[in-house]
């Protein structure tokens, strides 16, 4: 399990998760840079993700959405702030109104900051998140993952797999 | 700041909860939408009885609610209990873990050093997990 910490910031809205892979930063970077590795690892299962445009340089837009069991589509997008290749990316990531990819304004953004470092057995990740509000927060999850608790529990096995670890 | 003492508290009720393959289906079903404990146990092949326990212990932990109709009792998600804002990092600490682990298959399905027999290599080996 490469997962190695895993920090709330509950007065800070904001989730940190660490995580260290077996491959090298170069490769890890890869995973965002292309956007079929992404889409594979992106969308939570049942939810798969496909990137329709993908720019990972500042000033970017990465267009996708994620397709449900019915078929249903959400529209997403992240707007890119900084890229520092292959060891940090920046990035503000919210809803879209439908395939224009324009922003709903009534769904929240959140903040993120990905980073990338080597170490002795490959690469340490820190995927950091925060949002403005509790309210920000629990509209993502509502319409966000619409059924986001079902996708929750279709993660726990991961969760509880790591508690026993 | 971690988590505090009752959030544990609650989370080891949830995990608790979650821990049983049966309990998890039955929380997908309402959370999606009202179901009656009968047309649940309907779903499973177990005893009413056998529903009716994994029912009652998602009930304790807060995550699915009962009321009666009649002779009927019908259960939902409690999506207001999944939904504080430590609930609410939990569940996304799970989508972001499983992204985790898929980036991990990934690189795990990175070419292998090369093989002596190419055709001896079977297609789906198992990785060693290293903890």
């Amino acid at each position: 399990m490469p997962v190695t910490d895993v920090q709330h910031d509950l007065d800070a809205l904001t989730l940190t998760i660490t995580a260290d892979f077996a491959a090298p930063v170069e490769r890890v970077w890869e995973v965002y840079a292309d956007p079929r590795q992404l889409e594979r690892v992106w969308g939570p299962p049942g939810y798969p993700a496909t990137f329709v445009d993908h720019d990972l340089v500042p000033g970017g837009r990465m267009n996708y959405y994620m397709t449900g069991p019915e078929g249903e589509k959400y529209y997403a997008y992240w707007d890119v702030a900084a890229v520092q290749q292959p060891s940090r990316f920046d990035f503000t990531d919210g809803f879209a109104v439908d395939d224009t990819f324009a922003r709903n304004p009534e769904l929240p953004e959140a903040a993120n900051t990905y980073t990338f470092e080597s170490t002795d057995g490959g690469t340490r990740a820190t995927f950091v998140g925060s949002y403005a509000s509790a309210e920000a927060l629990q509209k993502v999850l509502d319409m966000g993952m619409v059924e986001g608790s079902t996708l929750a529990i279709n993660q726990i096995d991961d969760l509880l797999a790591a508690r026993a670890a | 700041m971690r988590m505090t003492e009752a959030e544990e508290d609650r989370a080891d009720a949830w995990f608790h909860a979650l821990a049983d393959r049966t309990r998890r289906d039955i929380l997908r079903r309402v959370l999606a939408g009202e179901h009656s404990v009968s047309a649940l146990a309907r779903s499973y092949d177990m005893s009413f009885a056998a529903v009716q326990k994994h029912v009652a212990v998602l009930e304790r932990a807060g995550l699915l609610t009962k009321r009666r109709q009649g002779r009927e009792a019908l259960a939902s998600g409690d999506v207001q209990a999944v939904r504080s804002v430590g609930a609410m990092l939990t569940e996304l600490e799970g989508l972001w873990r499983g992204r985790i682990a898929r980036m991990d298959e990934l690189f795990a399905q990175d070419t292998p050093p090369l093989p002596q027999h190419p055709t001896d290599v079977p297609t789906d080996a198992p990785t060693e997990e290293e903890d």
